[in-house]
C-alpha cells in the first residue's frame, strides 16, 4: 500500500568527483546498498537499505561516500514524532511486533551527566598517580565481617572465593551467537591480558576459549543453554542470569536459523532449532528457590567459584536485591534500562526499567541499611560510556562496572543499532563467515585493550584529584559526589547533596 | 559399598563425603539433604530415606538410586547417568537436561522435563510411572518422555497444558489421552509400532528395574505427542 512507502531515512551522497568506481563498497555492504549500474560505469545506491552502519564511509579508498540523515520527514509534532508516526505504519502494515536492538534511546535524564566529582584542595591535598601507588585492584565476592582465629591465636584466612580484577571494569555478557567468534576472541584475550573477565552470556563457551577460563564469567540462565559440568568448571565465576536491562521481563529468542555450526555445539541442541530462553526460570518463585540455583552451582563446582546474580534494575530494586543478597550469592550484577541487546521488543526496551544510577544508589542505601553490604558486591552496567561514568558508579556504591556497548564501540561497532538484522558489516553481531572475518581478533583485542587502559589512567587521575588512592576507598563515597539541576527527590534517592551545598 | 550416615551432616559436607569416597556410597538416614551427587560422574550412590531438593543437579554420569521419595529438581540440568526414584518426585524433575536417564516409579509434581534437550550422541529419557502435574514437557526441545499411568487414585495421567512450547522431542502417555487439551502447535495421536520401537527398551528396563509386569504395560495403546515446529515461536516481528 503507498501509504506505507517510509522514504529512507538515510542518504548515500556520493561525491562523483572522487568515486572511481571501484566497487568496494558494492562488495563491503551486506545490505546490498551499493550497486553497479549496467554499463558498470557507475556506483548507484539503493538508500532505503542503508542503516547508516559507515562500513562504505571508512572503507571507501577515496574518501567519496557520506551518509545523510534524510530531511524528508513527516509533519511531526511534539506528540506525534516522526518515530511514532513510522512505527504505526509498520505495525499496520505488518501485525508484527516491533523489534530493536542495542539500548534504550529514549531521551530519559542521564544521571551520570548530571553529576559532579570532586577535587582535593589545599587541605587532604590531590595524588599524582604518576609518582605515587594508586590501587585499581578490586575483589568480587563476599567480605567476611569478622577475623576469626585458632585456638593458638592465629588467623584464619580461609576466605569464601572471590574475583580479583586489576581495574573496576568487565565485559558483561554477550553470548556466541549474538556476536561472533571473532568478537568473543577478542574479549576473551582482552580481559586476560588486562586482568579482568568477560562473560560468556547464556551461550555455552566454545572448546577453544577454555583456556581463557581464568578471566571468563559462565552464564547460567534460564534454558541453561550449554551448562555442563565442565563449563561450570571452567570459569572463574558462575552468572545466573534473572533479567537483562534492555529487556526486564523478557526472555530470549535465538532464532533457530541462527543456531548453526559451531553456534549449535557450544550451546550444546542441534542446528536450525530455536533456542528459547524463557523469561522466568520455572524454578525459581522465590528467594528460596534462588538460594537453591545458587547453592546447586556451588555444590556442583565445590565452593570454589563466586556466584553472580544479575538482575534489570526495575522498581522495588533494592528489596529485590536485599533478597538476592541473603539467597547466598557473592555478587548482584544491576543492568540498568540503558543497556545493550541484541534484539528486544522496541515497546519493552524504550519502556521498561528504571535507569542503572537510581537503582544502583538505593540497592547501596538499602544494603547498608541492613549490614549486608559486605555479603555482596554490587557489579553495575546498562551504559558506562566512560571513566566517569566507572568512577561515579564506584562512588555512589558500586564495586565495579559492566560495560559492553563501549566494548563493542571500541571493536569497531558503529551503533547503526541493526544487530536483530544479523548482517553486522563489522564482523560483529553476525555469524556469516564472510563478515566476521573483517574483525581481526588481535586488532579487537588490542583496541579493547587500548580502550581500558586508557580508562584506568583516567581512574587514577581522578581519584588522585580528589586525594584518593584505592578504589576501596571511593566505593560508596558519596560525599566525592554533587548533583547538578536534579529535584530534591533525585538527590535524596541518589544519596548526594546539590553542587554547591 | 561405603555407609554415610546423612545425620547430623549439613548438604556441604554430606557432598564432600560423597564426592572423598572411593568407590559407590550408601547415604543412610537422609532427611532432605540438598544437591547429593551434583555434577558427579563417577561412583553409584544408594540413598536410603528422602534426599533434598535438586538430587544430582548437572549429574555428568553417576547413578543415583533412591529408596522412598525424591523432592523437586530432581536431575536439573543433568548431563548424562542414571537417576532412579523407587517413589514419587516433586516439581520440575528433569529441567533442563541433556543426556541420561530418569525412572520414577510413582509420580511426578509439576513441570516434569520442563525444557529437556537432546544434543549429537545425547538423549535424555524420563519415564514416570504414575501420573504427573500440569505443564509436563513445557518447552521441550529434545529427548522422550514417557507416562504410564500405573497409579491407582484416579486422578487424570497428565495435568493442565502439557507439552506448551514443546519444540522437539517427544512425550508417550500410555492409554488415548482423551481427557487431555494439547496446545495448538503439538500433534497428539495414537503411537504407531514404529513410534514405540525406540522407547520400548527404556519402558522393558523401567519394568525389570521396578518389577512391574512388562507385558501388562505395554499391552495398552500409547498417545504420541510431537511439535509441529522446531521454531514455535516464529511470531513476525517487525524490524523497528
Amino acid at each position: 500500500m503507498q501509504a506505507d512507502y517510509i522514504y529512507p531515512h538515510f542518504e548515500v551522497e556520493r561525491n562523483e568527483r572522487r568515486c572511481n568506481a571501484c566497487g568496494l563498497c558494492v562488495r563491503e555492504c551486506s545490505y546490498e546498498v551499493h550497486y553497479r549500474s549496467e554499463d558498470g560505469k557507475f556506483i548507484l545506491s539503493d538508500d532505503a537499505k542503508c542503516v547508516n552502519c559507515q562500513r562504505c564511509v571508512a572503507t571507501c579508498p577515496s574518501h567519496a561516500i557520506k551518509i545523510v540523515k534524510s530531511n524528508c520527514d513527516f509533519r511531526e509534532n511534539a506528540n506525534w514524532s516522526s518515530d511514532s508516526i513510522k512505527e504505526i505504519m509498520k505495525q499496520a502494515g505488518s501485525g508484527g511486533v516491533l523489534l530493536s536492538s542495542m539500548g534504550n534511546p529514549q531521551p530519559y535524564p542521564v544521571y551520570w551527566d548530571k553529576l559532579l566529582i570532586n577535587a582535593s584542595q589545599v587541605t587532604n591535598p590531590p595524588i599524582d598517580p604518576l609518582r605515587e601507588p594508586m590501587e585499581t585492584r578490586v575483589f568480587l565476592g563476599k567480605k567476611p565481617s569478622e577475623i576469626k582465629r585458632n585456638q593458638h591465636g592465629q588467623l584464619i584466612c580461609d576466605l569464601p572465593p572471590r574475583l580479583v580484577l586489576e581495574l573496576p571494569v568487565l565485559f558483561s555478557a554477550m553470548s556466541y551467537g549474538s556476536i561472533s567468534y571473532n568478537a568473543h576472541a577478542a574479549l576473551a584475550a582482552a580481559a586476560t591480558e588486562l586482568g579482568t573477565c568477560y562473560n560468556t552470556g547464556e551461550g555455552g563457551l566454545h572448546e577453544n576459549f577454555y583456556r581463557y577460563g581464568a578471566n571468563t564469567i559462565v552464564q547460567v540462565a534460564s534454558g541453561r543453554f550449554g551448562v555442563h559440568k565442565d563449563y561450570l568448571e571452567a570459569g572463574a565465576a558462575i552468572e545466573i542470569k534473572m533479567g537483562q536491562g534492555a529487556k526486564p521481563g523478557i526472555g530470549g529468542h535465538l532464532p533457530g536459523s541462527k543456531i548453526v555450526g559451531d553456534v549449535s555445539r557450544t550451546r550444546m541442541i542441534p542446528e536450525g532449532s530455536d533456542a528459547i530462553s524463557p523469561a522466568p526460570h520455572h524454578d525459581i518463585y522465590s528467594i528460596e528457590d534462588l538460594r537453591q540455583l545458587v547453592f546447586s552451582l556451588k555444590e556442583a563446582t565445590e565452593y570454589k567459584k563466586p556466584v553472580i546474580v544479575k538482575i534489570a534494575a526495575v522498581h522495588n530494586i533494592a528489596a529485590i536485591a536485599s533478597g538476592i543478597a541473603r539467597s547466598g550469592a557473592d555478587v548482584i550484577a544491576i543492568d540498568g534500562f540503558r543497556g545493550g541487546t541484541g534484539a528486544a521488543p522496541t515497546r519493552i526496551r524504550d519502556n521498561v526499567g528504571i535507569p542503572v544510577e537510581l537503582a544502583l544508589a538505593a540497592v547501596d542505601t538499602r544494603l547498608r541499611a541492613e549490614g549486608i553490604r559486605n555479603d555482596v558486591s554490587l557489579v553495575v552496567g546498562g551504559s558506562i560510556r566512560n571513566s566517569t561514568d566507572v568512577v561515579k558508579a564506584i562512588a555512589l556504591g558500586a564495586d565495579a562496572c559492566y560495560i559492553a556497548t563501549a566494548a563493542l564501540i571500541a571493536m569497531g561497532c558503529h551503533m547503526c543499532r541493526n544487530c536483530q538484522s544479523g548482517k553486522c558489516n563489522w564482523g560483529i553481531a553476525t555469524q556469516k563467515p564472510e563478515l566476521v572475518k573483517r574483525l581481526d581478533p588481535e586488532e579487537g583485542c588490542r583496541r579493547l585493550v587500548n580502550l581500558l587502559t586508557a580508562w584506568k589512567h583516567e581512574i587514577m587521575e581522578i581519584m588522585g584529584g580528589m586525594g584518593i588512592n584505592s578504589i576501596e576507598a571511593l566505593r560508596g563515597n558519596r560525599l566525592m559526589l554533587r548533583g547538578i539541576g536534579l529535584t530534591e527527590k533525585e538527590l535524596s534517592i541518589l544519596g548526594v547533596s546539590h553542587a554547591g551545598e | 559399598m561405603i555407609i554415610l550416615n546423612a545425620r547430623s551432616t549439613d548438604n556441604a559436607q554430606l557432598n564432600e563425603s560423597v564426592r572423598a569416597a572411593k568407590g559407590d556410597c550408601e547415604i543412610v538416614g537422609c532427611i532432605g539433604e540438598r544437591f547429593i551427587g551434583a555434577g558427579l560422574s563417577d561412583k553409584t550412590i544408594n540413598i536410603k530415606g528422602i534426599p533434598g531438593n535438586a538430587l544430582g543437579a548437572y549429574l555428568n554420569g553417576a547413578k543415583i538410586r533412591v529408596d522412598g521419595n525424591a523432592q523437586d529438581a530432581v536431575g536439573d540440568t543433568m548431563n548424562e547417568g542414571e537417576i532412579i526414584v523407587n517413589g514419587n518426585a516433586g516439581d520440575a524433575a528433569g529441567y533442563a537436561m541433556r543426556g541420561g536417564k530418569i525412572y520414577i516409579k510413582g509420580n511426578a509434581g509439576y513441570r516434569a522435563g520442563i525444557h529437556m534437550k537432546e544434543y549429537r550422541g545425547k538423549s535424555p529419557v524420563i519415564i514416570i510411572g504414575g501420573r504427573c502435574g500440569s505443564f509436563l514437557g513445557e518447552y521441550q526441545a529434545g529427548g522422550l518422555i514417557v507416562v504410564l499411568g500405573l497409579h491407582k487414585d484416579g486422578k487424570r495421567i497428565v495435568g493442565n497444558f502439557p507439552c506448551a512450547g514443546m519444540h522437539g522431542g517427544k512425550v508417550l502417555i500410555r492409554g488415548n489421552a482423551e481427557d487431555i487439551i494439547f496446545p495448538d502447535k503439538v500433534s497428539a495421536k495414537r503411537a504407531t509400532e514404529e513410534d514405540m520401537s525406540a522407547a520400548k527398551g527404556y519402558i522393558k528396563e523401567f519394568c525389570s528395574v521396578f518389577s512391574i509386569d512388562e507385558n501388562e504395560v505395554l499391552s495398552s495403546p500409547f498417545t504420541i505427542v510431537t511439535p509441529d515446529s522446531a521454531n514455535p515461536y516464529k511470531r513476525m516481528y517487525v524490524e523497528n
